[in-house]
């Protein structure tokens, strides 16, 4: 199908966009990558009035690094993320997730702003913000906030950004070196939406003991999230066979997948135990003489 | 709105409405038919082009977001009139499109990619065109044509340098 008509707006700096979102309100749409927002235009699932396009916005672009944080900035493409040295030492688990975004041709345009204001639960950036703990920046016109992916997502396709508020960056916390972790998903095919997808990193004591696990999902749940009963079978515990089994089992049981005509929800269900079992034994494998 | 941008090295002017899609602008408003509008919402990849020498969906960038920018579309691979590419060539050998709706986009994806990876393997042909969807051939001459393809343009190479 086209897109509804509608105005076309496109300011040069963060302070236009937010005169523009304050004018518009629930009217407008941020038009970043387009990778998300024109199907949803195109299937009329979202008729805004106007789009305010923010590719022109250069203070938006750029990955960065400060005091052991890396910042992304919102509409920084995500294959310049995917190929940045800065994303691939400091956030490895995010390096690892964004090649499995759509297709090259969608991350040539996509952003990771825009990913996170979509807010699709089965999609890779929000996840990985989850996992992450990552801290997503908002501007609005009262001023800057700076939320943390927990608090940022509420539900499917549904964030708390205002509707007169802009993301600007994401920002991921320090990532010590010796860190484990792994990114699995399974997919039909190469580039769809995953069944389900587990991202998980952990820190490991010289005694071998697990502290610090975070343990994120998507596509099984309404919001992307971390799964703190999985975390906790792994806290304070060796890395030992008994501990997988029960972590992929808790995995199994903390998810609220639906049925849809891809895959029904025990399948999701047995499949997120699956993964968090893979991401387990890849993450401590990882670096270590086989 | 006016909106001024090259296609296949010429430069082009079109008035779009905001909601024109760059797919709808080149084939309605600038007759460049070659590009096919597929599922019009990002999943078939019928309609990729190259923007700024990147592939990328026609159906999910608007006409008035190309201004100033460099499009290339299948109408830009043949060489010359009468004439077809390496990998145009490779896809009659191989009988790699049937009702070659999908052509287009795939020829377009491939051609980038072959610039970009020289010696592709099989499964590196197979993860590109996950995001194509081509309901005639199966796939199986498509990638045969890329192999093929890849092959020609690495002799071509290896003769050119020769002869400099």
């Amino acid at each position: 199908m086209k897109l509804s008509p509608v105005d076309y707006e496109a300011p040069g700096t963060v302070a236009e966009a937010l005169d523009l979102l304050a004018e518009h309100q629930d009217e407008a749409s941020v038009l970043a990558g387009g990778q998300s927002l024109i199907p949803l235009l195109a299937l009329r699932l979202a008729q805004p009035a106007v789009l305010i396009d923010i590719n022109g916005v250069a203070e938006l672009y750029g990955v960065s690094a400060a005091d052991g944080w890396v910042t992304v900035g919102a509409m920084t493409r995500e294959y310049v993320a995917e190929e940045s040295e800065t994303v691939a030492d400091a956030v490895p688990l995010l390096a690892a997730a964004l090649p499995l975004i759509g297709h090259e041709a969608i991350r040539n345009r996509g952003t990771v702003g825009g990913s996170l204001a979509h807010a699709d639960p089965a999609a890779e950036m929000p996840g990985i913000a989850a996992a992450c703990d990552a801290r997503i920046e908002i501007v609005g016109r009262t001023g800057t906030r700076k939320v943390g992916a927990q608090d940022f997502f509420l539900g499917p396709l549904t964030t708390c950004l205002a509707h007169d508020e802009l993301i600007t960056a994401i920002h991921f916390p320090p990532w010590p070196s010796a860190r484990r972790w792994a990114f699995e998903e399974f997919s039909q095919r190469r580039g769809d939406f995953a069944f389900a997808g587990i991202a998980l990193y952990y820190d490991e004591r010289p005694d071998g003991i697990i502290e610090n696990a975070h343990v994120g999902v998507i596509g099984a749940t309404h919001i992307p999230r971390r799964l703190g009963a999985v975390e906790d079978t792994l806290n304070g515990r060796k890395f030992v066979d008994t501990v997988l089994a029960l972590a992929a089992k808790t995995a199994s049981s903390s998810v609220e997948p639906d049925d849809d005509i891809h895959a029904s929800a025990a399948y999701r269900r047995a499949l997120v135990g699956t993964l968090v079992e893979r991401s387990l034994i890849a993450a401590a494998n990882r670096g270590r003489a086989s | 709105m006016k909106v001024r941008f090259e296609v296949n090295g010429s430069s082009v002017e079109a008035d779009v409405a905001p909601r024109t899609t760059l797919c709808d602008c080149l084939r309605h408003h600038l007759g460049l038919t070659g590009t096919h509008a597929g599922c019009e919402h990002g999943v078939c990849g019928a309609c990729t082009v190259t923007v700024d020498g990147m592939i990328a969906r026609a159906c999910l960038t608007l006409a008035v977001q190309i201004e100033g920018g460099d499009i290339r579309t299948v109408e830009g691979l043949a060489p010359a009139p009468g004439r077809l590419s390496i990998l145009q060539e490779a896809f009659k050998r191989h009988h790699a499109l049937q009702c070659g709706f999908c052509t287009a986009g795939i020829l377009m994806s491939l051609d980038h990619f072959l610039r970009e990876r020289p010696k592709p393997t099989e499964a590196e042909i197979r993860d590109l065109l996950s995001g194509h969807l081509c309901r005639c051939t199966g796939y199986t001459p498509i990638i045969r044509a890329a192999l093929d393809a890849a092959d020609l343009l690495a002799n071509r190479r290896r003769a050119e340098k020769t002869d400099a």
